[in-house]
């Protein structure tokens, strides 16, 4: 990665990232670093601590103990933003959803207008700017998310099983989305469920076990042969 | 149940020709009430949007003080209000007692409690939803507040029109604070009260008509606001 120096607040590194909730260590001592342009998949059984990391990773939780670090020498954090599993979309228009976003990070006038009608058209939703955004489809209310998302022009986009109550098309289509995303230039962390969806996209696999990293590597040699014996069990389910 | 019927009948006749009296009592009625509305707006909406997002010590004793304001005896507030704004009272030198503003106040102190609570219950319901993806957008405070009161307008908005429903409704305070003077002070329901205990039981009706067609249409308007809000927007 030689352009790590054009990307300001990245790599990302956690280190010895701890959280407990109701005596629980959801996560335990992670250590990870999310390299810029690159993207991150993370992987793990329900309850193994995805979801927490990635909140802990964009910041919307802070951790019991460890920390997170931004960039090589500056303490800024990049740009970053976020798609949930279930979109949580305002009580406007698609496009409406858009330029609020954008005004909270004081981007108005002109300039929303023309970042909103970009995102949407990105994301095939021209043609619906103008209808309330709540009333749109599943699909198309987490496509709409990510051109929230994207029209942020965020630096890292953290991705929460944005495709998990998707049926496969829709899938696929949020699929080619967050590639044109990564191929802007933006980090992708991301956590799914679907091995095949992350054998498509990922160059970096982060898998989690109880709370702890028991493999962090190269995508393709994820799915060769992984290493930890969790992560071959989870391997071997799926194929079943 | 022939004064009842030739009573009704007045009555209606009353309302269909717009009666100088009947109408003077209503205009005032609803001038009073709205203005209250207005106040009560202004203080409730934001202290409901603030214990709906803030955390804070003793925040479920504020919540549960909301809820229970809610039913405070409109007869005790205007009496409170009554001994503020006497002569001798602590904002007597102003001389509101028996006059319109004194009812506002009266008023106002009545539908505060309803409003607010109403309020932090809709917006704390926004919250919990809406809470990640504004700090994932990294809103501050107020652009959290702002929002959630923007999009939970429709719901706000019946809850404006329950609290000039019970303004418009009460009795207990004005009469006490505004002492039910004839073409100053008198509204709809005070007049009810005095007419009655007059005789003058076709006003009294005709009044009473007025009213209950307000109250109701307010809830068959708040009814379809909500649900087509619900249809428009999800």
């Amino acid at each position: 990665m030689g352009d790590a120096e054009i990307v300001a607040g990245l790599p990302i590194v956690a280190s010895g990232v701890t959280l407990v909730r109701r005596g629980v260590r959801v996560l335990d001592g992670v250590d990870l670093t999310i390299e810029p342009r690159s993207r991150t998949f993370i992987l793990g059984a329900n309850g193994a601590g995805k979801s927490m990391l990635l909140r802990v990773l964009h910041g919307l939780i802070v951790p019991d103990a460890g920390r997170v670090a931004w960039g090589r020498d500056t303490a800024r954090p990049p740009r970053q933003a976020m798609v949930f599993q279930r979109p949580v979309l305002l009580r406007r228009s698609a496009a409406g959803n858009i330029r609020h976003a954008l005004a909270i990070a004081g981007i108005r006038g002109a300039d929303a207008h023309r970042r909103a009608d970009e995102a949407l058209a990105r994301v095939c939703l021209a043609a619906i700017a103008d209808r309330p955004a709540r009333v749109l489809s599943g699909g198309e209310q987490q496509r709409l998310a990510l051109a929230r998302a994207s029209a942020l022009e965020p630096e890292v986009l953290f991705l929460d099983e944005p495709t998990a109550s998707l049926d496969p098309p829709s899938s696929r289509a949020v699929e080619g989305i967050v590639e044109s995303i990564h191929a802007s230039g933006t980090t992708i962390v991301m956590t799914t469920h679907s091995l095949a969806q992350a054998k498509r996209l990922a160059d970096t696999v982060v898998f989690l076990a109880a709370g702890r990293v028991t493999e962090c590597t190269d995508a393709a040699r994820f799915f060769k042969a992984p290493r930890s014996c969790e992560a071959r069990t989870f391997i071997e389910g799926e194929r079943l | 149940m022939d004064t009842l019927s030739q009573s009704f009948a007045l009555a209606l006749g009353m309302v269909a020709h717009l009666d100088p009296r009947l109408t003077q009592i209503v205009a005032l009625s609803i001038a009073v009430s709205l203005a209250s509305t207005f106040c009560s707006a202004l203080i409730g909406l934001p202290l409901g949007a603030a214990v709906a997002i803030a955390r804070f010590p003793g925040r479920s004793a504020v919540i549960v003080a909301l809820n229970a304001a809610m039913g405070l005896p409109p007869v005790v507030v205007g009496l409170l209000v009554y001994l503020l704004l006497s002569r001798a009272g602590p904002l007597g030198r102003f001389g509101l007692l028996f006059t319109p503003p004194a009812m506002v106040i009266a008023q106002t102190i009545l539908i505060v409690p309803i409003i607010a609570a109403l309020t932090r219950q809709i917006v704390e319901d926004a919250w919990g939803e809406y809470r990640e993806q504004l700090r994932s957008l990294d809103a501050s405070w107020l652009q959290s507040t702002l929002t959630l009161l923007w999009d939970t307008r429709w719901s706000l908005l019946t809850v404006l029109l329950a609290g000039f429903g019970r303004a418009a409704s009460e009795v207990g305070a004005v009469i006490i604070v505004g002492g039910n003077i004839d073409g100053v002070t008198r509204v709809m329901t005070t007049a009810i009260a005095l007419e009655t205990s007059k005789g003058d039981l076709a006003l009294a009706l005709g009044l009473g008509i007025v009213l209950l067609t307000l109250v109701m249409a307010l809830n068959v308007g708040a009814h379809l606001t909500r649900q087509w809000a619900r249809a428009r927007f999800g």
